[in-house]
């Protein structure tokens, strides 16, 4: 088992706080098969840019940034943070670095071997609006999956955020929380957005995407709607949490493309 | 936010992503901070095939930064370690710290705080 990044600097009032669907993530992108998977993809490209949506308190980047030798089979990868909520990009800032920090601080001849991985950065943005097109290589989307009778607000730039009321910062957190968790009808509507944009956002060639569901958000029928969009587009189940009455819980879908 | 990651980032107003003026984005009022890192030469090897060259080149001058090579270093360029070396400073070391980030397509300004870029957008342009 490689180690989970530390959160102790993270006050979890507006960040989601890692849960069984984090832990899943990281089991995921750890296990056996799906480490061979993502070295053999990206054994011979350039630096491969892994990007991370919504990463809250930063754990799955920080993990996949730290183990990145055991998950891709090389250190430069180039990993990169977005999240709607400021204090969230702040703190993924936090736990990239000291989890990289924790993994990789080793000999200089284990360093002459294997250069340390880099943080980028994290960014605030709405999903993957800000980045360039096809320039990901690896997405990792951990979505508000709840289904919600309403989907919060999409959030939009906001002044200072200095001398608010106390009543005025509790609505603006608990907003910032349900951003979090509250996915709308099925729980489907924020990722339905994300989806839509992952032949716009992933390298034509080698992009790879990572999305977890939850049983309401019908998971078989998003990886046959995936399917549906033809040009050697592929989704299959990688990671679940077990099985319960019959049904997944949670899985995670990973969705690439067949070179054609 | 590092030199480098600008080189992935656009303009996050829908009608500006297929305008070729909306990458690169403009650094202005840019506050720099140099933050020591290992130079790791295999590293920048890996990384420089993911650069734009020209627009990184066009960020490198808006911030201050003289030309280093008119084309993106191939083979022997990438044994030089002095160019190497000067990548590393401006591609991993370099932070911007404070300042604006603008598209040249709709002259949108995303800030920069605290190393952090912004990209939400109001709500008129959501």
């Amino acid at each position: 088992m490689l180690p989970t990044p530390s959160t102790s600097h993270v006050t979890f009032d507006t960040i989601y706080e890692p849960s069984e669907d984090t832990y899943l993530f990281l089991d995921t992108l750890s296990s056996a098969p799906e480490s061979a998977w993502l070295t053999q993809r990206f054994k011979t490209t350039a630096s491969p840019l892994v990007v991370e949506i919504g990463t809250g308190s930063g754990v799955v980047l920080g993990f996949v940034a730290a183990n990145s030798l055991e998950i891709f089979g090389r250190r430069d990868i180039l990993p990169l943070g977005i999240d709607v909520n400021r204090n969230a990009c702040t703190a993924t800032r936090e736990t990239v670095h000291q989890a990289i920090h924790d993994r990789q601080t080793e000999t200089e001849a284990e360093r002459q071997a294997q250069p340390n991985t880099v943080y980028l950065g994290s960014v605030v943005a709405d999903l993957g609006s800000a980045l360039r097109v096809g320039c990901v290589d690896v997405l990792l989307f951990n979505p508000p999956y709840v289904p919600s009778e309403e989907l919060p607000r999409l959030p939009e730039v906001t002044d200072e955020e200095t001398g608010l009321s106390r009543s005025e910062r509790f609505e603006r957190d608990s907003y910032l929380l349900s951003l979090t968790y509250a996915g709308g009808r099925d729980g489907m509507e924020t990722t339905d957005r994300l989806l839509e944009a992952i032949p716009r956002l992933l390298d034509p060639g080698r992009g790879v995407a990572y999305v977890l569901f939850c049983a309401q958000n019908r998971p078989q029928e998003v990886k046959e709607r995936i399917r549906a969009w033809g040009e050697g587009w592929r989704a299959e189940s990688v990671g679940n949490s077990g099985v319960q009455a019959g049904w997944e819980k949670l899985v995670i879908v990973r969705i690439w493309r067949d070179s054609l | 936010m590092k030199l480098i990651t600008a080189n992935f980032l656009t303009c996050a107003v829908k009608g500006c992503k297929t305008s070729p003026a909306s990458f690169p984005l403009h650094f202005r009022d840019a506050e720099l901070e140099l933050q020591e890192l290992e130079f790791q030469p295999e590293f920048i090897c890996n990384i420089v095939p993911r650069i734009n060259w020209d627009s990184f080149q066009a960020m490198a001058n808006e911030l201050g930064f003289p030309k280093i090579l008119d084309k993106k270093p191939e083979s022997d360029d990438l044994k030089d370690e002095k160019i190497l070396r000067e990548l590393h400073r401006l591609l991993l070391e370099t932070q911007i710290i404070e300042g604006r980030l603008i598209c040249g397509n709709c002259g949108h300004e995303y800030l920069i705080k605290e190393g952090i870029a912004n990209f939400l957008l109001p709500s008129h342009l959501v």
